[in-house]
């Protein structure tokens, strides 16, 4: 049996009918990681040692017909997140020697619900990027092809999702950052409303946007998994008090009746035709399941672009003053080219004589995105829409280009900009054996029929059985 | 555009990022194409609108203020460079000299 190629459900029955133990399974992952890992280079730290004694603490459990949502199962996490004990480095120079005391919400939450975790994900540094190309570690690759790029910034998640490393990958999206490597991986990545998940310990990039969440291989697992995270969290006031609905009670319920939109707007020039296509013909596929299509014309997403990238270089020249290598990290002088870019471009802009110029418009047209999202989904319930406007692209394709991560998230900024939720999933593949992602994308806190849908197409059409050559 | 060379020097001064003269070059040019982009924000007429902070509209969240279990002196110490008798030491920002 192939322990590497399972979701969290199949994993958990497996667990319970007594086909492998926890230790089996996560020795299996390990294996994996170690077979692999040389051509996909996810990882910072693979933590060996620690998710074997993990794993044996949690068949004890199982042995004593303990039950908890994630008991034995093997999680990788985002080297972003703040790990108790276990190196954190953002995949900054700045933090490569950074022990964490203390979880992040998240990870404490993951590990109340049983986790194994096998190991920290690269990432573009300080998530700065999507293409992982930013990491002071070097790049991740794409397992489907490995002169290719896995997107980013949690390009580490997805490429460990997608090679089998791991059963299920925990990321972060400040926008974009869970959806396009998902989509350029072929996996699925949901990206909760903003305030759903905790961002306690996230090491942060733009606070008024970031956003933690699963990638995992089925939707399903993606639903299992924001039902761990999400809530109020003391500890990070943006959180929503809003309760918390059971993710999983309508995963197959009739989306007949479904009012979907689709924006022409979102089919941009230059747009890959092989990712519009796909992401047209699954659109049909949703028609065909008895929702009702609806065209609409939303924002032009290229001045989602320009709002995106005035907020978040000002909240990350805010956010990154805090290192300064007293308390923790390096010194200044380690950040990584792209970092010292926002800096410098963020403060410009949060400088004296600039501030209304710059933020005080970004935030000023990000409520006209905010308003025209409102308008839409009067109209509709959910809206549907290419993830990347592109293909993953080949190594080294972020060099030198300023933009690149704008520009390639453009299809998924405004959405993050208004703190909706999204969900993307593989919809196809391209002739030359590349994944193609379509995003759904509904109004605040709508992760529900978000994940509804997203089951309900996955049922029809799907690539589980699908798996990269490595 | 391109942004001025001193004015990259001085906001990096404001950000107390040290930059060498290559990276100042470069990000001159450089953020100079980023800020020509951003001018498509005067395209959009936000004539009456209030910018949006916060997505979904929480104002002002507090929390009882309860005493709690924290870090330990050395768990708060344990990433610090240089520390003396349970303090993080820092680089003398004051001389005798006056």
């Amino acid at each position: 049996m192939d322990l590497t190629n399972l979701t969290i459900t199949s994993a958990k029955k497996g667990l319970k009918d007594k086909k492998f133990s926890s230790l089996e399974l996560t020795q299996a992952y390990l294996d994996r990681i170690d077979q692999v890992e040389d051509k996909v280079k996810a990882f910072v730290t693979v933590s060996s040692e620690q998710a074997l004694i993990d794993a044996k603490k949690a068949d004890e459990k199982l042995s004593k017909g303990e039950d908890t949502a994630l008991l034995g199962i093997p999680v990788s996490i985002k080297d972003n997140f703040n790990t108790s004990g276990i190196l954190t480095t953002a995949s900054s120079n700045v933090l490569r020697d950074y022990i964490p005391p203390y979880d992040a919400t998240v990870v404490r939450k993951l590990k109340e619900a049983g986790m194994v975790m096998l190991g920290k994900t690269n990432l573009d540094a300080f998530a700065h990027g999507s293409s992982t190309e930013t990491s002071d570690f070097g790049a991740s690759r794409n397992p489907w092809n490995t002169e290719h790029l896995p997107g980013g910034s949690s390009g580490g998640a997805a490429a460990s999702m997608a090679s089998g490393e791991t059963v299920v990958a925990i990321g972060s999206e400040t926008a974009g950052s869970i959806r396009q490597p998902a989509s350029w991986c072929g996996v699925v990545g949901l990206k909760p409303t903003y305030g759903r998940v905790s961002r306690y310990g996230v090491i942060a990039m733009a606070s008024s946007l970031d956003c933690p969440g699963p990638i995992s291989s089925t939707v399903e697992d993606s639903a299992l998994i924001l039902q761990i995270l999400a809530g109020k969290d003391p500890m990070d006031a943006t959180t929503s008090p809003k309760d918390v609905p059971d993710y999983l009670a309508n995963l197959n319920k009739d989306i007949s009746g479904l009012t979907i939109g689709v924006s022409d707007e979102y089919f941009i020039e230059g747009i890959d035709p092989e990712v519009e296509k796909a992401v047209r013909d699954a659109i049909k596929v949703f028609e065909k399941m008895g929702a009702k299509l609806r065209k609409i014309k939303l924002f032009d997403p290229t001045h989602s672009v320009a709002v995106y990238t005035i907020l978040q270089r000002s909240e990350v020249s805010s956010n990154l003053a805090r290192y300064d290598g007293i308390r923790y990290g390096q010194t200044r002088d380690k950040f990584g080219a792209e970092a010292k870019r926002r800096i410098i471009l963020g403060t410009y802009a949060l400088s004296a004589g600039y501030y209304d110029q710059f933020y005080n418009k970004a935030l000023k047209v990000r409520t006209v995105i905010v308003n025209d999202f409102n308008q839409a989904f009067k109209e509709v319930d959910l809206i549907l829409a290419p993830t990347s406007p592109s293909l993953a692209m080949k190594v080294g394709a972020s060099a030198d280009s300023p933009m690149f991560g704008e520009l390639a998230d453009m299809l998924v900024e405004p959405s993050s900009i208004a703190g909706l939720p999204g969900i993307s999933l593989p919809v196809g593949f391209s002739k030359s054996g590349l994944p193609i992602g379509m995003q759904i994308i509904g109004p605040q806190f709508s992760e529900e029929l978000i994940i509804n849908a997203a089951y309900k197409f996955e049922q029809e059409v799907s690539f589980k059985e699908r798996k990269p050559k490595l | 555009m391109i942004l001025d060379k001193a004015k990259v020097k001085h906001v990096a001064k404001l950000a107390s990022l040290p930059l060498t003269s290559e990276e100042e070059e470069k990000f001159s040019k450089e953020l100079g194409e980023t800020l020509d982009y951003v001018e498509k924000l005067n395209e959009v007429n936000t004539t009456g609108l209030e910018g949006t902070n916060q997505v979904t509209g929480l104002v002002n969240v507090t929390r009882e203020d309860v005493v709690g279990p924290s870090f330990s002196q050395e768990e708060a110490l344990s990433n610090a460079k240089e520390t003396y008798k349970g303090y993080i030491k820092v680089k003398a920002i004051l001389s005798e000299e006056m």
